[in-house]
């Protein structure tokens, strides 16, 4: 294998290093994309099963080609452009949505070393892309030339900065906690000799529960789902959106919702750590119990989904800004005072 | 004091894991759903579904023309045609009954006095333009005797409780 990189190298010379980053990103976003496609089915099984139905099985074995089919159906629609609109950034809108969800992948470690780029400011790097979002949302609405998308991507928007705040406050916290910046250092930080109780879910719990809700308000999932509201009011920012331009939308929505649940795994769930150190955990690799873990946040975000009402759009505000920043403040001076102390275990 | 405990019941969440539980529970309940071409829910003799009308054995047709069925539909779904034939019975030249205007309510099958008009439990049947839907005599006799197996045998099923 070495040698064959090697031999391949010495080949291409200076094109070298573009071609090989281009093969690591291609490995990374193709089973993110992939990924995006089997969560949408895997949503439609979970909360049919909650709802005691049993959800797509049709289109192949078990639904396993609904996916496909679905993909395949918004590629041959229209992509009907509203004769008032801004064409351009009509179009450019949900790429600009699409690509800072994807852009965020590079700092992600999937294991020990194994990151696209090892940036010292991953933490900073991922709040930045992850804010670069919601520049996608206003322009769709505004471009859409629709009050209805104007006032529906205000609303998400002003959702989605209102949630940032705790959202960071709560990543301060573990800023604090693991001294680093650099997201494969936060998870070395939680190694221990005691397995998942040296995880930062335990010193950080209120923050865990914070970070998550608000990634759940981040992303505009039920149920704080008010940007789509399927049941009320159809769509906000993206109404006059059809085709595979509607589809970009979603596929930015999952890929958020898939970098929301693992970067909770990776700050508070101890990433690619085993559970226990001990011989039936520690032999299997540190990938899969990193996938394990995103899996199961994500499977929260569908839990969610199949069990809360709608938050009022007054309520969701409150929650945001009289709520979680104020618990998220004084849980980070707690902590800042905590670390002082003798009794700081982590 | 209940104003305190409220207080930190909201923090610890403990509504929402009790939402939470309840659908976690329903995740593993037994399905309910039927999965229609394959599987089909069970009908009653009663079930009121697609017209037929019904001829007696030595195949003379039992609709004697009374017309009771069209007076009693709320719909007004059925047109009929009556004659004097050439034995001196009265009998139908046209009956035709409109599945689109068509309410499925069964009392032309309480009005008949001869059994002649009955729902039959066929649900399955469509129409690709709205004539299609436009049910004549012989449309209407010709369901009646693919079918008048099962008519027979609902028709004994429910004669007990007249």
């Amino acid at each position: 294998m070495t040698e064959l990189l090697q031999y391949l190298q010495n080949l291409l010379g200076v094109a070298w290093l573009p071609i090989w980053t281009l093969v690591k990103i291609l490995v990374i976003v193709v089973p993110i994309m992939l990924t995006v496609a089997y969560l949408t089915l895997a949503e439609r099984k979970v909360i049919g099963y909650m709802q005691v139905r049993i959800g797509p099985n049709r289109v192949g074995y078990f639904g396993l080609l609904q996916p496909l089919a679905d993909g395949l159906k918004l590629l041959l629609k229209e992509i009907i452009i509203p004769s008032g609109s801004n064409k351009f950034l009509f179009i450019i809108a949900p790429v600009l949505a699409l690509t800072p969800a994807l852009a965020a992948w590079a700092v992600i470690p999937f294991a020990d070393g194994m990151v696209l780029a090892d940036v010292n400011a991953g933490l900073l790097y991922i709040l930045a892309m992850t804010s670069l979002g919601v520049y996608g949302i206003i322009i769709a609405g505004w471009a859409s030339n629709s009050k209805y998308a104007f006032i529906g991507s205000l609303r998400s928007a002003a959702q989605i900065v209102s949630y940032e705040i705790p959202m960071g406050f709560a990543l301060v916290c573990v800023l604090m906690v693991s001294q680093s910046m650099n997201l494969g250092d936060i998870v070395l930080g939680q190694k221990s000799s005691v397995g998942l109780f040296g995880w930062y879910f335990i010193p950080l719990f209120p923050m865990f529960v914070v970070y998550f809700i608000s990634g759940v308000a981040e992303t505009n999932r039920a149920p704080f789902d008010m940007a789509e509201g399927e049941s009320e009011i159809v769509a906000g920012f993206h109404v006059e959106y059809s085709g595979m331009a509607f589809a970009l939308f979603f596929l930015a929505e999952y890929a958020n919702m898939i970098m929301i649940a693992i970067l909770t795994a990776i700050m508070f769930l101890g990433g690619w750590l085993p559970p226990f150190d001990i011989a039936p955990f520690n032999l299997l690799p540190g990938i899969f119990w990193l996938l394990a873990k995103t899996s199961f946040v994500l499977f929260l975000f569908l839990w969610f989904r199949a069990t809360f009402p709608r938050y009022r759009y007054d309520q969701l505000m409150r929650l945001g800004w009289k709520v979680f920043i104020p618990l998220t403040l004084v849980w980070v001076v707690v902590i800042g005072a905590w670390m002082q102390t003798p009794y700081w275990l982590w | 004091m209940e104003k305190i405990s409220n207080f930190f019941k909201t923090f610890l969440l403990l509504e929402l894991v009790k939402g939470m539980a309840l659908t976690g529970r329903h995740f593993f309940a037994r399905k309910i759903t039927v999965q229609f071409p394959e599987e089909k829910t069970p009908q009653g003799f009663r079930f009121r579904g697609l017209h037929a009308l019904r001829r007696y054995a030595n195949d003379e047709e039992r609709c004697i023309g009374c017309k009771l069925c069209e007076a009693v539909c709320p719909a007004m779904a059925i047109h009929i045609e009556t004659e004097e034939r050439a034995d001196g019975t009265r009998r139908t030249t046209r009956y035709d009954i409109d599945l689109v205007k068509c309410i499925f309510c069964g009392l032309c099958e309480e009005a008949c006095p001869v059994d002649a008009i009955v729902e039959t439990r066929i649900l399955e049947y469509h129409g690709e333009k709205r004539s299609d839907l436009y049910y004549t005599k012989p449309m209407l006799l010709a369901v009646g005797e693919k079918h008048e197996e099962q008519i027979a045998k609902d028709k004994a099923s429910d004669a007990k409780f007249r």
